[in-house]
């Protein structure tokens, strides 16, 4: 008898589940070695909830027996920003809280796509600044070293580039808009043009905007983009230039590349953001950065920071390294 | 050849359309050193060693598959493939004003026009090999289609009662004339496009800079 499943799920059969487990051990373990404690929420959470931390309306949703509108969640951070915001009021922050848990996303048929994925990561509530990044700068590299990823690379970026860039050169918010979304959407043929067209940027501003997103390297290229912009830009820079500071003081900077176009295109994050790259996985391993406006949306006023690392490409990363080591 | 085209590392991979696009492309190539003699023969490989690009051949339409999962590290396809896919993750980097076509709409010589058809009868039915193209410029338009999609030769349709009309590339416009059809509307103007991997865009990068920087010289 064949039963099937739903497209995007799958079964896990004892040899891989075998893999699987000694993987998030060998996580748990480093998150664990700097105090983060581990925190289990429930797989599904009212809607309003999950729609409160982010644009983006979760992709499965359904009513209850009481007629209640459940979702599911689409990642830990908005969960845990949830358990934060409700249970740890009487106690000192910071809170160092870790997780392995399933997500669920929308999939499109025939992509190899997975509706349902495991995600490991910490979040670090109320730490600001260089100082938080670079904390979970250097979970993240002792976790990428305790999986065995000896070629991971971390993007390190800053949110706030582009857009005080733009402003600096007195750009239509319209435009930063536009652009933004161009940039998420990795279309850099649409946005050199919609520059070049733009009445209010000379060919040299557009020259800088292009440059800029193609910065990414050691340290060095924040001194390549130094005198581009105006004071807002200078400002966000500096900040990008503590974190890296931070990081080298926690001797973790090896694997770390300063990308002065990253954008991630999701909602909440703000000041750093952080990307995994793995040469033998097409696709981003893992990602976070800071979200300070994130817990105020559930009513306490945090900075946060975190990272997630998506087990299934973790995995696959493993396995793709422990063919070419043989 | 064939296990070390799996490892990450050595030359970069290149997905190259074959069909219409191809000598365009490799023109192209030539320009910027690579070597093509090899894609250029009549061999049946289907990947070859260009020097500095291992370049791997393929339908147009499968680039973007190829290089979002990063089995090729960047890519050349037309724009029209790149809008009808327009959900891939991968970065669209340069411009390499090759192949140029145009996206239309076209309907049978002598019909009425599809705003006067839309008027008197609110509904049109289209055939088109591109049902997101097609979909996306009726829905901005305003106008309600039914959209079938077709793999074949799409002038085909209007002519047996398939559809009232046809979403289409076109490069001189000889087979609209020769089946009868006129073009009542451009949709968007395409040419060849050099996309990259999102990881690999990062991880490599100064070898896909020094490229881009290159083509864009010989693309003019």
């Amino acid at each position: 008898m064949i039963h099937p499943i739903p497209p995007g799920t799958r079964d896990v059969l004892p040899d891989e589940m075998r893999e699987l487990r000694r993987l998030q051990t060998a996580l748990l373990d480093v998150f664990e070695s700097f105090d983060f404690s581990e925190v289990r929420t429930p797989t599904i959470e009212y809607a309003d909830v999950v729609e409160r931390g982010d644009d983006v309306a979760p992709a499965y949703r359904f009513l209850d027996d009481r007629g209640e509108l459940l979702a599911l969640r689409t990642d830990m951070t908005i969960p845990i920003a949830r358990l934060v915001a409700t249970r740890f009021g009487e106690v000192e922050p910071p809170y160092r809280l870790s997780y392995i848990a399933n997500a669920y996303k929308a999939i499109t048929p025939q992509r190899a796509q997975l509706r349902e994925f495991g995600q490991a990561g910490i979040e670090l509530i109320g730490v600001d600044g260089a100082n938080g990044a670079a904390e979970v700068v250097e979970v993240l590299t002792k976790s990428l070293e305790a999986v065995g990823l000896n070629r991971a690379v971390i993007g390190l970026g800053e949110a706030d580039l582009w857009r005080c860039l733009l402003s600096d050169f007195a750009a239509d918010p319209a435009l930063v808009a536009s652009t933004s979304a161009r940039l998420a959407a990795h279309d850099i043929v649409g946005l050199e043009l919609e520059l070049e067209t733009a009445d209010e940027l000379s060919l040299e501003q557009t020259a800088c905007l292009m440059k800029l997103i193609q910065l990414r390297g050691g340290p060095e290229v924040i001194g390549q983009a130094r005198g581009m912009g105006g004071p807002a830009f200078e400002a966000s820079l500096d900040s990008l230039q503590g974190t890296c500071d931070a990081i080298a003081a926690r001797g973790g900077a090896d694997r770390v590349q300063v990308d002065l176009g990253l954008l991630r295109d999701i909602g909440y994050y703000s000041g750093s953001i952080l990307e995994v790259y793995d040469p033998s996985v097409g696709e981003i391993i893992g990602g976070g950065g800071r979200y300070d406006g994130l817990m105020s949306k559930f009513g306490v006023d945090l900075p946060a920071a975190g990272f997630t690392l998506y087990l299934e490409l973790i995995h696959k990363a493993q396995l793709e390294q422990g063919r070419t080591d043989d | 050849m064939i296990d070390s085209l799996r490892i990450p590392g050595g030359p970069l991979k290149m997905a190259v359309p074959r069909g219409a696009l191809l000598d365009e492309i490799l023109v192209l190539l030539d320009a910027i050193g690579v070597e093509t003699a090899e894609v250029r023969g009549d061999s049946r490989s289907l990947v070859f060693d260009g020097g500095e690009l291992i370049l791997v051949t393929m339908r147009p339409y499968d680039v973007p598959t190829y290089v979002e999962a990063g089995a090729a590290d960047v890519g050349i396809t037309g724009k029209d493939v790149l809008l009808e896919q327009a959900d891939r993750k991968v970065y669209e980097l340069l411009d390499l004003k090759a192949g140029y076509c145009r996206m239309v709409l076209a309907t049978q010589k002598g019909d009425e026009g599809p705003a006067e058809h839309q008027r008197r009868l609110g509904m049109m039915r289209i055939a088109t090999k591109y049902p997101r193209i097609a979909e996306q410029y009726f829905e901005e338009n305003g106008q309600q289609v039914e959209v079938v999609e077709v793999k074949g030769s799409i002038e085909l349709a209007p002519l047996v009662g398939l559809a009232d009309g046809i979403v289409d590339l076109v490069a001189t416009g000889r087979t609209l004339k020769e089946n009868n059809l006129e073009v009542r509307d451009e949709i968007v103007e395409c040419t060849a496009r050099l996309v990259a991997n999102q990881v690999s865009w990062k991880l490599r990068s100064e070898e896909i800079d020094s490229l881009t920087h290159r083509l864009r010289a010989a693309a003019g």
